[in-house]
């Protein structure tokens, strides 16, 4: 192992010669938005698809969904719709028109509330990104704490440390919330029991999304805290005179987040999604009940919307993600 | 007055010169595991005088670390450690608070660990290292700490200390972050440094630049205590030698007494160990209990028809291109025969090609130019599939067989696997021959079923050598296949490796880093360079007069039992602070 590896640093190139002018770092930047960009334009597409394959009229769907009545239409009622939507159109020019839209960063018109879906997103997206980031925060420092704590400090704790990974997460967001709620809301009173935007209301659900997700991050974080804690370089450390305090935190925690740091960049989109349970559940404003409300109208630009503006948060999380690797690992930089 | 008095007298003079400033009586060390203690270390006393160097010798498992981590109350979790008294200077070292050895580490006693690249923290800068022992004992402002960490650089021979203290330890070559480590453990110029296998896994002419290092420090009034398992490595800087063996120090005396006129039977085991060009021909190990077993199993009717050499290479380059799009000649117009029963040596050191080149001569790499004929016959320029026929003739054993098992298999189902298809076709054929392979290793049927982290270093390299006979092969590659051992192992393994080229008439493609071993095993050798080959010849040839600087360099550096060697290492290396080393790009 080391050997492999200071063959590899040593080899010191002695006939090097640069085939390309760009240099690597803007390569492989412009590697990762041509894939963004695919990733972008396959979720769309298939949210498309979606549409056009449900079943029945979508002229007369979207007429039942205004007028929230179900009932065959004439001709003359449906024409007005068709030409609106476009469709009449081949399905490859609705597509084309579709994917133009996106690109202008129009997600479409809402057939319920008959207004730009971007619109009704833009109103609400604000809520559920709060909730989002917020969780990340919490689930970061609880983990962070419960590992430093119980990581490596003998079998009894450790064990201990790790179950207490193993069940929170494993705990059903819905299950969590309403006991936090009963506990904190109704019987403790120290946040209100409907949400709201307010700094206060935006702990309940934050906590109900972070602590299963601390439990999951801090599985891997475990592993790897417990595994660099036998490291030479923290013996080094120790041998330098530095307790075990410092190097928890100064040493080993940056080893060992890496797996968690990975895990972020799934953990932001999945909390978007996982922000439909609970902001019903908290009665919050949010993406959530938008697309809740959609799905049940069979509002479908505004689902698609939704989708797309999931998946986009996803691609800007794994790059983000990637960003922080380096800088936490500056060896990356380099492979 | 009388002469006793006298006596008493003298020897407080000599101890006014020279104080004493670590003092170890009768300390043992166990481990409690599930109730019961299991000793490692027996009874170890000794005393470190300023400016001195103790050496403690023994192979993995003798206690000489335990010994070592215990003098800085790092022996580990569960130990037990009981000890006449630990003294330094004035301080009784067995009693202390957590926070009085925190502050007695890395300012009074500095520690050294072996491999640079994992025992420096790999994502940080080396000089953060350094500040960091600095600013943990309070020492300077973060300002001063700056400029004394780069002073610190300067002063163990990294050239632009400046952009060196930027690189993280993998941006450094071997040599430089060795130095760092040294550095960071001298930062607050303790009097004693305990440095434990501080040359192991390095190349031997920064070996030789490392021990310069501490021999310097030594007259600068450094303590020592350095942990080797190679008495050779120890011998020119030590002044006083404690071989350990089973946790009991076996023998103890100045390092003249020891290498001159050793006593007991394991210290002349040790010396005998190392290998070079004297030593060829004449075994290492004391012999084994079992004389080797002769079975006609090693049939290879392919080999005992052909007659010329049994493996021929020519020409053979090959590029790398890194991700950055730069590109590397790792193997540059190499070209060898290796004839019948014979072993030729490739030497140099990491990255100089001769990995690859074995890699080639194995057609699991494939040359960008070149060829490579195996028993006469096509065996680079054909596919896989026509290779496949003669792949039994060729087979390898690496450095660190862990990694070439699979962890999950035991010894009998890797021996198995590695018999050839269609040869053995009972269970009760396959069963004998795996028996008959073991035997030949010298290892017992008791191994059979045991896993590779159950069994030593020594015997997972022997069940690799098993597994590589399996096939009956005409040639067997051995990359780097005792690099990883400590002496004494590496001398039974060598041995074994001679008696099995005899009894089979095996040939040997060797490679590796240490010139002792080359040159104790190989006929012919080629010493290579950034890929390409500087010197070939026979062994004599090229040991005893190297026409090459680079050879020179190499014999220059490679250590040796002679005692009290003179400073410089190798001709035309006037001083270790010449800036001969770069950091790779």
């Amino acid at each position: 192992m080391t050997h492999t590896l200071s063959a590899k640093h040593t080899d010191a190139p002695p006939a090097t010669r640069r085939r390309l002018t760009v240099s690597p770092r803007a390569r492989s930047i412009v590697e990762k938005l041509v894939g963004a960009g695919i990733v972008l334009w396959g979720a769309a597409t298939a949210a498309f698809l979606a549409q056009v394959a449900l079943p029945g009229d979508r002229a007369t769907t979207i007429l039942n969904v205004r007028s929230g009545q179900t009932q065959l239409r004439t001709p003359e009622e449906l024409a007005p719709i068709n030409a609106e939507y476009g469709l009449q159109d081949p399905v490859l020019v609705q597509y084309l028109d579709y994917l133009g839209g996106l690109l202008r960063g129009d997600l479409g018109i809402s057939y319920q509330q008959h207004r730009p879906v971007w619109g009704i997103i833009s109103e609400q997206v604000g809520a559920t990104l709060a909730l989002t980031a917020v969780t990340l925060v919490l689930a970061w420092v609880i983990m962070v704490f419960w590992v430093t704590l119980t990581a490596g400090r003998g079998p009894r704790i450790r064990a201990f440390g790790s179950g207490v990974d193993t069940v929170t997460a494993g705990l059903p967001p819905y299950w969590l919330g309403i006991l936090l709620l009963l506990v904190f809301a109704l019987g403790l009173g120290w946040f209100p029991v409907i949400g709201g935007t307010g700094v206060n209301g935006i702990v309940l659900p934050a906590l109900t999304l972070a602590i299963p997700l601390a439990g999951f991050m801090g599985q891997a974080t475990r592993t790897e805290f417990e595994r660099s804690l036998d490291a030479p370089f923290v013996l080094t450390a120790r041998m330098r005179g530095m307790g075990d305090v410092g190097i928890r935190l100064r040493h080993v925690l940056r080893h060992a987040v890496l797996p968690a740091v990975t895990l972020s960049g799934w953990a932001i989109g999945a909390t978007i999604s996982g922000a439909v349970i609970v902001e019903s559940l908290f009665t919050r404003p949010g993406i959530g009940s938008v697309l809740i409300t959609a799905v049940d109208s069979q509002d479908l630009p505004v689902v698609t919307g939704v989708v797309v503006l999931v998946a986009a948060t996803y691609v800007v999380a794994n790059l983000l993600v990637d960003l922080a690797y380096t800088l936490i690992d500056p060896r990356m930089k380099n492979s | 007055m009388t002469i006793l008095d006298l006596n008493a007298k003298h020897i407080a003079d000599l101890s006014a010169k020279r104080p004493v400033r670590l003092s170890v009586e009768n300390l043992n060390v166990g481990f409690e595991r599930n109730g019961s203690l299991r000793p490692v270390v027996k009874n170890v006393s000794f005393d470190l005088e300023a400016g001195q160097c103790v050496a403690i010798v023994g192979e993995s498992g003798s206690g000489k670390s335990v010994t070592a981590r215990t003098l800085v109350g790092l022996t580990g979790a569960n130990a037990v450690v009981d000890a006449g008294s630990i003294r330094l200077g004035d301080d009784d070292l067995t009693a202390l608070s957590s926070k009085r050895w925190r502050s007695i580490r890395g300012r009074r006693i500095g520690f050294i660990l072996q491999d640079a690249l994992v025992s420096l923290d790999p994502l940080r800068p080396v000089g953060k290292e350094i500040e960091e022992a600095l600013a943990l004992h309070g020492w300077g402002n973060r300002a001063s700490r700056k400029r004394k960490v780069l002073d610190l650089l300067a002063s163990v021979g990294v050239p632009s200390p400046r952009n060196r203290a930027r690189q993280r330890p993998d941006e450094l070559s071997g040599g430089l972050r060795q130095r760092a480590l040294i550095a960071s453990a001298l930062a607050l110029d303790p009097e004693i440094v305990i440095a434990d296998e501080p040359t192991t896994a390095l190349d031997v002419t920064v070996q030789a630049q490392v021990l310069l290092l501490l021999e310097e420090m030594k007259q600068r009034g450094v303590s020592i205590i350095l942990i080797s398992h190679d008495l050779s490595v120890v011998a020119h800087l030590a002044d006083q030698i404690l071989v350990m063996s089973g946790g009991e120090v076996v023998e103890q005396g100045t390092a003249h007494q020891i290498l001159t006129d050793p006593q007991h039977p394991y210290t002349r085991s040790l010396i005998n160990a190392v290998p070079s060009r004297k030593t060829r021909g004449s075994r290492l190990a004391p012999a084994p209990a079992a004389a080797p077993v002769h079975t006609a199993a090693h049939a290879n009717d392919e080999h005992a028809s052909f007659d010329g050499p049994v493996l021929e290479a020519s020409g053979l380059v090959k590029h790398f291109t890194a991700p950055d799009g730069s590109r590397t000649t790792a193997v540059d117009d190499v070209s060898f025969t290796l004839g019948r029963g014979e072993t030729l040596g490739i030497v140099g050191e990491s990255g100089s090609g001769k990995s690859t080149t074995a890699r080639i001569a194995l057609a699991l790499e494939e040359a960008d130019a070149g060829t490579v004929r195996l028993l006469g016959q096509d065996w680079s320029a054909v596919p896989e599939t026509r290779r496949r026929r003669l792949r039994k003739q060729i087979s390898v054993v690496y450095q660190d067989p862990l990694s070439s098992f699979d962890p999950r298999w035991n010894t009998e189902r890797i021996l198995l696997d590695s018999l050839p298809a269609g040869a053995f076709t009972t269970a009760a054929s396959k069963r004998e021959r795996v028996l008959a392979l073991l035997a030949q290793v010298g290892l017992p049927d008791t191994v059979l079923h045991r896993f590779p982290l159950q069994l030593s270093g020594g015997q997972r390299q022997r069940v690799a050598i098993a597994r590589a006979l399996a096939p009956s092969p005409s040639i067997v590659v051995l990359d780097e296949a005792v690099s990883a051992l400590d002496v004494s192992i590496q001398a039974q393994i060598l041995d074994l490796l001679v008696d099995l080229q005899k009894q089979f008439g095996l040939s040997y493609l060797f490679i590796s880093h240490d010139l002792g071993v080359i040159s104790h095993l190989s006929d012919r050798v080629l010493v290579m360079k950034d890929g390409a080959v500087v010197e070939s010849g026979t062994a004599d040839q090229v040991f005893t007069a190297p026409a090459h600087p680079y050879t020179q360099e190499l014999l220059g550096a490679l250590p040796s039992l002679d005692e009290h060697r003179a400073v410089s290492l190798w001709p035309g290396a006037a001083s270790v602070h010449s800036a001969t080393e770069g950091s790779t790009p």
